[in-house]
């Protein structure tokens, strides 16, 4: 059976990144194609040069055959492909209707006629089988209605190869189960499917074949899924060698320093419970989505709580604002250095002075210039940021200098009690790597409790003595740093289907 | 693209450095030149002025000048604030006329300026408090907000005063907008003093950077124990008082307060803060800026007087200018934001 859609040695280069090299890989039609690997693995890239939206440095798409280059998404779309992203393409406050038909509405001279689209929907909607009132608002479906309203608007242009990145990301397990109804009719209808999930489950129900990628590389193609082992899938994902770039430094552990107790707020689905010694370093783990950063923003303080107490060494304290957190000792990081971590608009010593100047201020008003810029100095040479001048604008530094400034702003604290990291490495090349990871070890010695959330599991696995497991917005399970083994963490990480225990606990959209 | 991002940058260094005082460092050569490019174009437009228009060049001339602009001058140093957090203020306007009505009139009934004044200056804060807190804490659009309180407070001086203009009579209270020091009038020295005031607060208290902080990113901001909405409530809270002041010293100076007074005037405050570099995208501002800002447009409209140029022609340039200004801030931005 000859291939609907093949790529042929697809690479793809960002600045310092190698995004996809050498890809090829073939989806037939009727056929599900499955994409696995950890994040970064180059998947979305992919989908995004299928999408026409990335234009592959060498290589070849082929359609039924052909060569074929996307200049753009419009180009794409006219080649019958739909790729349907994480997050939708949708107006939230038009019709599903008008939705569907967006940019192709049927108009005589240019008068839009309502009943008229309404009318074309509807036939469209009942033929592929789909249940929505087309003049319902889409603001007002569920995520996995408006998912459905994306697919559908891929089919009505006659569509033959759909890629979905992660479409169940946020949906319900009954929405799930719609959405595979209608996947598996478009198989039956002969359509090619390019499928990305994380989850394992989904990938053995759905798909026929699957390939794994893994640093921008293809990694293995399996024609069929039957017979395939689990272990197999994961170790091809996951099973790169550690190097030892993180020179794991065993400490003593002081006594509990941070303990959460019966924490509970919107994204969690059960209670949160855990605690952090002094001089300890606990990873976090879990999907995209999991509800780490949401966790531990409540513990900052930056997302209001609904019940559960914080203890610092012992004593209950009350963090109901990140200026309440930084008082106590409490600092986080934030995942994304761009919205929430940096002012771009701000100098090097300014982003690295926001926070603790008021320790230094002359008169309780005025700013010490002088020990301000001092302070931003000490940290420049001791954390080595690259930097022209303490007065360059941070936006002009590289992200993994960026980091390290938003690292300085919290070590310039002189009480540090608590250091919270969310993704400190994300999109930092290693030898900025090499310095944060010393810096998260000279701050365990110096007794602080830590936590650091990733995603990137050998990260996870390399710099914590114990390892936390969030699923669904709880936490699924806790290893020791003996324990926690690739496979250990991924289990416990994977929504699993077979176990009722965390089904019954699907977050909402 | 390199070029204009490093001009940009410069631009935004170098307006706040010329106040800050930081210690020398080396620099590139396109740095002062972008740091001193608005002062350069105010220079060349003062000499050209003073050597083609007539008059224009005098100390009397001057002085009337400075009088002209110093309201505007007093009010946009805190609308540098409030830009500079990424908020927005129409109701400035409004808020002189009601102020200038609301202090002649407890002048006229009680006899004291001091209670006339804490009077007016009280319902100035008032006004910028309640703009601050709807903006901050219900996060309603500021530009909806002060359009909004624009009209209620216009309105609210149109009503105490049943539309009509109060007239002072108390001659002490003349006098007190006619006072002089050194030969420079009483409002010229407010303005100054604003202008100091309001630069060291921006650049040498933490409310000042973290005003700039604000603007540059919130949410990082909050992140790094910043009270965002406390800020932002000080910021309109203290542009209502400052307002309502420019209020009561122009009810001085035309020895009425006038329901219809100041109107246009949050536009021409604007203008003289993008004039001067303040960014409308938040996180960027500088007094020196905001001086020369203020100067270009009242030198602007002091020689079309001196040229006798009708005032229906005065509203193209002014708009002009508004235009021109907003070109500038896009032009300084670009690269920065996509």
């Amino acid at each position: 059976m000859s291939s609907l859609l093949s790529f042929e040695n697809v690479s793809k280069v960002f600045p310092g990144v190698r995004a996809l090299s050498g890809v090829s890989f073939e989806v037939r039609a009727g056929e599900v194609h499955g994409l696995m690997g950890e994040n970064g693995a180059g998947k979305s890239t992919l989908l995004k040069v299928l999408g026409g939206e990335y234009q592959p440095d060498s290589g070849r798409v082929m359609i039924d055959g052909r060569d074929v280059r996307f200049a753009c998404a419009a180009a794409s779309i006219e080649a019958g492909v739909a790729v349907i992203h994480q997050e939708l393409q949708y107006v939230p406050d038009l019709s599903v209707a008008e939705n569907l038909l967006l940019g192709r509405l049927p108009a005589s001279h240019g008068w839009f006629s309502k009943p008229r689209v309404v009318a074309l929907a509807r036939a469209r909607l009942e033929a592929m089988g789909v249940d929505l009132d087309p003049t319902m608002n889409l603001r007002k479906l569920s995520i996995a209605q408006r998912q459905m309203v994306e697919i559908c608007k891929a089919l009505m242009r006659n569509a033959r190869i759909i890629a979905l990145d992660e479409p169940t990301s946020s949906l319900s397990h009954t929405e799930t189960e719609v959405l595979f109804r209608l996947v598996r009719q478009l198989k039956r209808e002969r359509c090619a499917l390019i499928y990305i999930s994380h989850r394992m489950d989904e990938i053995y129900e759905l798909c026929d074949a699957c390939t794994v990628f893994r640093d921008g590389k293809r990694i293995a193609s399996h024609a069929d899924l039957k017979d395939l082992p689990r272990a197999t899938l994961v170790r091809e994902m996951v099973g790169r060698e550690i190097a030892d770039i993180y020179r794991f430094r065993p400490r003593k552990l002081g006594d509990v320093r941070l303990s959460v107790a019966q924490l509970v707020a919107k994204p969690l689905t059960q209670p949160a419970n855990f605690q952090v010694r002094g001089g300890e370093i606990v990873g976090f783990f879990g999907l995209v989505g999991a509800g780490r950063s949401e966790l531990m923003h409540l513990v900052y303080g930056s997302r209001r709580k609904q019940g559960g107490s914080i203890r610092l060494d012992g004593a209950t304290v009350r963090v109901d604002s990140p200026r309440a957190a930084i008082r106590h000792g409490i600092v986080l990081c934030p995942e994304d250095r761009k919205e929430e971590g940096i002012v771009a608009t701000a100098s090097v010593a300014d982003n690295i002075n926001i926070s603790c100047r008021r320790h230094s201020l002359r008169a309780g008003v005025f700013l010490n210039r002088r020990k301000e810029a001092h302070i931003a100095d000490g940290f420049i040479r001791q954390l080595q940021i690259k930097t022209p001048r303490r007065s360059q604008k941070i936006r002009l530094l590289s992200g993994g200098n960026q980091q390290k400034a938003i690292l300085a702003r919290w070590l310039a604290e002189p009480e540090l009690r608590v250091v919270i990291l969310d993704e400190p490495t994300r999109g930092i090349d290693i030898g900025a790597r090499h310095e944060i990871y010393n810096v998260i070890y000279q701050l365990a010695e110096r007794g602080c409790a830590i936590v650091v959330i990733s995603s990137e599991l050998p990260e996870v696995l390399g710099v914590s003595d114990r390892v936390i497991v969030m699923r669904e917005g709880c936490i699924a399970g806790e290893l020791s740093r003996e324990a926690a083994s690739e496979q250990a963490v991924l289990s416990l990480a994977l929504p699993d289907r077979a176990n009722p225990a965390a089904h019954g606990v699907i977050p909402a959209a | 693209m390199q070029t204009n991002e490093q001009m940009s940058h410069a631009g935004a260094a170098g307006a706040g450095g010329l106040t800050a005082g930081r210690p020398a460092e080396p620099a590139s050569f396109r740095q002062p030149l972008a740091e001193y490019s608005l002062v350069l174009i105010f220079v060349v437009m003062f000499v050209a002025m003073s050597f083609g228009v007539e008059h224009f060049f005098s100390i009397d001339n001057m002085l009337g000048l400075a009088l002209s602009v110093s309201q505007i001058g007093m009010v946009t140093c805190t609308m540098m604030f409030c830009l500079a957090a990424r908020d927005f203020d129409l109701s400035v306007g409004s808020t002189v006329a009601f102020a200038g009505v609301l202090c002649a009139m407890v002048l006229n009934a009680t006899g004291s300026a001091v209670i006339a004044v804490t009077v007016a200056v009280g319902a100035g804060c008032a006004i910028g408090f309640v703009n601050g807190a709807v903006i901050a804490y219900l996060r309603i659009n500021p530009l909806i907000t002060t359009l909004a309180t624009m009209e209620i407070v216009r309105g609210l001086a149109f009503i105490v005063s049943h539309g009509q203009a109060v007239g002072i009579s108390s001659e002490r209270f003349i006098a007190f907008g006619n006072l002089t020091l050194f030969g420079v009038s009483m409002p010229i020295w407010v303005a100054l003093a604003c202008f100091i005031v309001f630069g060291v607060m921006l650049n040498n208290t933490v409310y000042g950077r973290n005003t700039l902080a604000i603007g540059g990113n919130p949410e990082a901001s909050r992140l790094a124990g910043i009270r965002v909405e406390r800020v932002r409530v000080t910021i309109f809270l203290v542009q209502g008082a400052v307002t309502a002041l420019a209020g009561v010293i122009l009810a001085s100076r035309i020895t009425s307060g006038q329901p219809n007074a100041g109107e246009g005037f949050e536009l021409n405050v604007i203008s003289a803060c993008v004039l001067g570099g303040v960014s409308l995208l938040g996180g960027r501002a500088s007094i020196s800026g905001v001086v020369v800002g203020v100067l270009i447009m009242g030198t602007v409209e002091n020689a079309m007087n001196l040229l006798n140029i009708d005032a229906f022609y005065q509203y193209l340039v002014r708009g002009a200018i508004l235009l021109a200004a907003v070109l500038l801030d896009q032009l300084k931005n670009r690269g920065e934001r996509s």
